[in-house]
């Protein structure tokens, strides 16, 4: 899993079925230290994450598991919102 | 899999049920000479490790799913052993370098 920050949202209405209703978030990936680490992408929502919240996703065919028996084409999937990191010093 | 070492904790209390009861660390994947390979991903924890625990971390859906023992959920790392020791063959050193961590 990878660690983010939710930086804004898509609006699709011609899309697969299987992604109707589901949320299309833009994520900005996160080192742990909060520095933005590569590119934002497009994720789905499994856990109602809302605007500039820090969360953690996974990606992958198991990034389509929350919605079963749904099947929903997706390859990026928000699974948690962080509370706090422990980091060692 | 991947030979990581593990650097912090992540706590959520609103995640999906199958990451319940199951410790998220912090993980960074180490190169052979003990250097960084890449930023720090999050795994979730199958053995008990550790911060400064050298570990094994598997990065695909089926092995981490499996060794979590939660099936069909959004899965993608775990953590699945604690490295005692590496033997490197070819090299005239040992043992190797990883474990003494740069702190960067």
């Amino acid at each position: 899993m990878f660690l983010g920050r939710v930086v804004g949202r898509v609006v699709s209405t011609v899309k697969d079925p299987g992604l109707t209703a589901q949320r299309l978030l833009i994520v900005q990936p996160l080192k742990p230290d909060l520095a933005a680490t590569g590119k934002q992408i497009v994720v789905l929502d499994a856990v109602g994450a809302g605007a500039n919240e820090l969360i953690y996703w996974c990606r992958g065919k198991e990034s389509s598991f929350p919605f079963l028996p749904d099947e929903v084409p997706s390859d990026g999937t928000i699974v948690g919102i962080v509370d706090e990191l422990h980091l060692e010093r | 899999m991947l030979i990581a070492r593990v650097v912090g904790e992540l706590v959520s209390t609103h995640k999906h049920s199958s990451h319940e009861k199951r410790k998220a660390l912090i993980v960074q994947p180490l190169d052979l000479d003990g250097s960084n390979r890449g930023d720090p991903v999050i795994a979730l924890d199958a053995v008990d490790a550790g911060v400064g625990d050298r570990v094994l971390v598997v990065t695909e859906g089926f092995g981490a799913m499996t060794s979590v023992g939660r099936l069909q959920s959004p899965i993608d790392m775990a953590v699945v052993g604690v490295i005692d020791r590496l033997d490197l063959h070819g090299s005239a050193e040992a043992p190797s370098p990883i474990g003494q961590q740069n702190q960067s």
